[in-house]
């Protein structure tokens, strides 16, 4: 296993540059996962890395080798395809064999490391099969046993689980974690499903429109969003957003909301007229059942998840989502007074998080 | 330039090198002979550049006028009727019953049949003495046989006959990909909604099968302009030049009386003819080709 | 009334695409007084002596040869050529290649005699007229677009994440051809190979400008110009197209389904 390091790396297609002067760095058996919305670059950012297309400039290195003028085969990576790609008219066996076969391994070893490298992923019974013959799941099983039979430097995943239904899913993403594990592999992982990427990643990069919005744990991701992008990209349902200005006394006031945020806010940012934007999860909407509201608004729609509640609430024209406990007594059409969490306001000037 | 586009170079080089020396440069070159006066097999008697002399022949030349009136009946009748005969057959083909693929593969063969085959084979059927036709329409009375591809009419129906029979199984491809194209919801929907067979194919499968029905009968009016074989077989453009088609009498000014230069003016406006209906074609499908990313 | 006319429909379009070929096949089993019968005989002799004449007579196995030699040459060298281009017309990326495709689609649109005069003068200055070399690459070239347009839709069909599998595994590019790109196009290949020999072996208009030597000539121009003082031999002709005719059909039968695909490939999905 070893490092990668990318540096400056850009891309363009014609005028719109795709990539602007990326540069980050997984560590050596760290699980990163590259999250974005679909176009933001992600999946060509990933493409660069293995060689698959060109970049405008910059370099990479895996380990201490510098690869990024090398063919893809001698960049000594693995890359799982979102569409899986395995050779249609090869049986699973021969799928798995191939890159080794290419490589001119020998025959015992070949089938020692097909016969092993299928047991590990539970596809002793399926290897004379042709890939059509087998289901989804399977195909995802034999994809990823074609990248990790080679133990190769780095592996790229390019949204692997987005074909897979959910169930599957669940089930597939707990089997890569425990692989990672297992293999102490160092794994570069696209994908624009927040759930992937909370559950797998040591690290989070989020990325959008070609440029890193925040790199961080995804603990630290989730919690304290860098940027308006990130906070509202990351978490379901969405934060609820208010713009306002906050008053002398550290007062936010919005249209139809008001917090106290005086203690949040640091002490460089001017009182008094300063354009702010306040997000809230939806979790940290709780009832005021008395003292000072924050919201004060009519309930429109009750989703009831069975675990949660999900209370769209409207005021003045525009609406709020709180996350609730089932047994929240709330009616539609009936009057209700939200608040925040303690501490729990985030707080954005010009685009960027400030505060605490 | 990339150089992966380079590389495209390579691989594009070998077709392209034959297409501009068979296809495009002969294509200017009868554009240029079309001003010229010139033998095509002694062309040691060089070449008398006679401006727009030879388009002015070919505007006052009866016989010419005759064949673009004549091709454009063909072209029209035969079209037509391949694409009514196609959309029959297409209609039939995807319906599902036991030994479909056995009719598919009946459709297919008057395509497989080399023209030549197919027009001698017709030839063989409206013989004045014996003749399958005759027997059909007289019966054993010998006395009222007529040989048809003498007559100007009958030849001209035998001619567009012959091009309908060979090539509707054409049409009827192209209508059945467009009839695979219409999702089984919309008819269950109609079902749903009360609609009988009838109301399903007037208010469903025809309206929606227009594209389709477009595109073959294009496809087939470009097709038969090319009609050369079926003539040159079956009537040598007679009686009379009743079917005198513009390939035909292109081919026999060039070929047989050597006139290259006049021959060229024929074939170019044979050549301004498709060209309008393939940008129309190009219209009507292939703007899709230009697009980004259609290659990939 | 579905039950009724279903049937119905089927017999006639069965009878009408069937019935007259098949006319003139019998006529090749006749006797010379079966041929000219009045009212005429259904139900041939089954002699072969058409058979025998045309080809002691009038020499059938020698345009057979010619057009074997000819077609099968096209067909390679076609199929060869427009792979390479059908290739690099799925991809690449740059512009002028989809330019490239639009040319290909208007030159295959234009008739025969716009560019005839030319290709005649063309082959006759390097000395290729009335030899094979002339006719198979006048074939070659008038192929191409058919060829160049159903490979390229097959080929846009393959994932080209497939190869790209193969480059990240350890394949070069040469091998990433061979060991996957070229066995899953290999349906696709033979596909466009089957329509391109149908195009070669029943093409006219070419053959007869360029093949006017009776020991040169192909098997159409053979049956167009089949000789006859008085009378037409229609025996011998009958027998004639019917060879002619038998390997495609044999084909058409075989392989329905693949030509069905191909044809509506170049048609419509251009």
């Amino acid at each position: 296993m070893a490092s990668l390091t990318v540096q400056n790396i850009s891309k363009s297609f014609g005028q719109a540059g795709v990539i602007k002067n990326l540069s980050f760095e997984v560590r050596d058996g760290e699980f990163c996962v590259l999250l974005g919305p679909s176009g933001c670059g992600k999946t060509t950012l990933l493409r660069i890395i293995a060689g698959l297309e060109e970049a405008s400039g910059g370099t990479i290195v895996i380990g201490d080798r510098r690869v990024d003028t090398l063919a893809p085969r001698d960049r000594d990576l693995a890359f799982v395809f979102q569409t899986y790609a395995l050779y249609p008219h090869l049986t699973v066996a021969e799928n798995l064999a191939f890159t080794l076969e290419v490589r001119g391994a020998a025959r015992a070893e070949i089938r020692r490391r097909v016969d092993e490298t299928a047991k590990t992923l539970g596809l002793d019974g399926l290897l004379a099969r042709k890939p059509r013959e087998l289901s989804g799941g399977q195909r995802q099983r034999v994809a990823v046993g074609r990248a990790i039979i080679r133990h190769p430097k780095l592996f790229l995943f390019d949204e692997p689980l987005s074909n897979l239904d959910a169930a599957l899913r669940g089930e597939m993403r707990g089997e890569l974690a425990r692989l990672h594990k297992r293999l102490g592999a160092t794994i570069l992982y696209v994908t624009h499903d927040q759930a992937e990427a909370m559950t797998l990643a040591d690290k989070i990069i989020v990325l959008d429109r070609g440029a890193i919005q925040q790199t961080g744990a995804p603990a630290e991701i989730y919690h304290a969003p860098a940027n308006l992008f990130v906070a509202g990209f990351v978490g379901s349902p969405r934060m609820n957003f208010a713009e306002g200005a906050v008053n002398g006394a550290g007062l936010f006031i919005g249209e139809d909301c008001r917090f106290d945020v005086s203690e949040m806010l640091p002490d460089n940012v001017k009182r008094g007229d300063t354009p702010l934007t306040i997000g809230i999860r939806p979790e940290d909407l709780t009832i005021a059942a008395d003292g000072p509201a924050a919201i004060e608004g009519r309930v429109e729609i009750v989703e009831d998840l069975g675990s949660d509640k999900f209370v769209h609430v409207a005021s003045a024209g525009r609406g709020w989502v709180a996350r609730m406990a089932p047994e929240a007594p709330l009616k539609p059409g009936g009057a209700v007074r939200l608040r925040a969490a303690d501490g729990k306001l985030h707080i954005f000037h010009s685009g960027r998080r400030i505060g605490r | 330039m990339k150089r992966a586009d380079r590389a495209a170079v390579w691989f594009v080089l070998p077709s392209l090198f034959l297409v501009a020396l068979f296809s495009i440069y002969p294509i200017c070159a009868s554009v240029r002979l079309g001003f010229y006066r010139t033998i095509l097999m002694l062309p040691w008697l060089g070449e008398k550049f006679v401006g727009l002399e030879n388009y002015a022949d070919l505007a006052t030349d009866a016989v010419a006028l005759q064949s673009l009136g004549v091709t454009l009946l063909f072209v029209g009748a035969s079209a037509t009727m391949e694409v009514l005969v196609g959309a029959g057959m297409a209609l039939l083909l995807n319906e599902s019953f036991r030994g479909r693929g056995l009719v598919r593969a009946a459709v297919l063969v008057p395509w497989a049949i080399p023209t030549v085959v197919s027009s001698q084979m017709w030839r063989y059927i409206f013989n004045y003495r014996y003749g399958l036709f005759n027997f059909l329409v007289f019966g054993r009375d010998t006395s009222r046989y007529i040989a048809p591809l003498a007559e100007p009419w009958l030849a001209r129906a035998a001619i567009i006959f012959a091009d309908v029979w060979k090539t509707s199984s054409f049409a009827a491809l192209i209508v059945l990909a467009g009839l695979q194209t219409i999702p089984d919801e919309l008819y269950e929907a109609a079902e749903v909604d009360g609609a009988g067979a009838w109301q399903k194919l007037r208010r469903i499968t025809l309206p929606l099968l227009k594209p389709a029905l477009l595109l073959a009968l294009l496809f087939r009016t470009i097709d038969a302009f090319k009609v050369f074989d079926l003539v040159f077989v079956m009537t040598q453009g007679g009686p009379a030049d009743a079917t005198n088609v513009l390939q035909f009498y292109g081919y026999k000014k060039i070929f047989a009386e050597g006139m290259i230069g006049y021959g060229s003016a024929i074939a170019v406006g044979v050549f301004l003819i498709s060209l309008a209906l393939a940008l129309l074609y190009i219209r009507l499908i292939g703007a899709r080709v230009l697009e980004p990313g259609a290659a990939r | 009334m579905k039950t009724f006319l279903l049937p119905l429909a089927v017999a006639a379009v069965g009878i009408y695409s069937l019935l007259p070929f098949l006319w003139f096949v019998l006529a090749s089993w006749k006797s010379p007084a079966q041929l000219t019968a009045i009212p005429p005989v259904i139900v041939p002799e089954f002699h072969w002596g058409f058979y025998r004449s045309a080809i002691v007579n009038y020499g059938l196995l020698g345009y057979i040869e010619n057009s074997a030699i000819v077609a099968a040459a096209t067909t390679v060298v076609s199929i060869a050529i427009g792979a390479l281009a059908a290739y690099a017309l799925t991809r690449f990326h740059a512009a002028w290649l989809r330019w490239y495709l639009l040319v290909l689609l208007c030159v295959s649109m234009f008739p025969q005699i716009a560019v005839a005069g030319p290709v005649w003068r063309i082959l006759d200055a390097l000395g290729w007229l009335n030899r094979y070399p002339g006719i198979i690459v006048a074939y070659i070239s008038f192929s191409l677009p058919l060829a160049i347009w159903i490979l390229s839709t097959f080929f846009k069909e393959l994932p080209y994440e497939i190869e790209e599998a193969a480059l990240v595994d350890g394949c070069t590019r040469a091998q990433a051809l061979r060991r996957i790109v070229l066995p899953l196009a290999a349906p696709g290949i033979f596909t466009a190979a089957i329509l391109v020999f149908i195009y070669a072996w029943n093409e006219f208009f070419f053959a007869l400008i360029i093949l006017t030597s009776p020991p040169l000539q192909t098997l159409p121009v053979g049956i167009a110009l089949f000789p006859g003082e008085y009378t037409i031999p229609w025996g011998e002709l009958a027998a004639a197209s019917a060879i002619a005719t038998l390997p495609l059909i044999a084909l058409t039968l075989l392989f329905q389904r693949r030509i069905v695909r191909g044809l509506s490939a170049g048609a419509v999905k251009g």
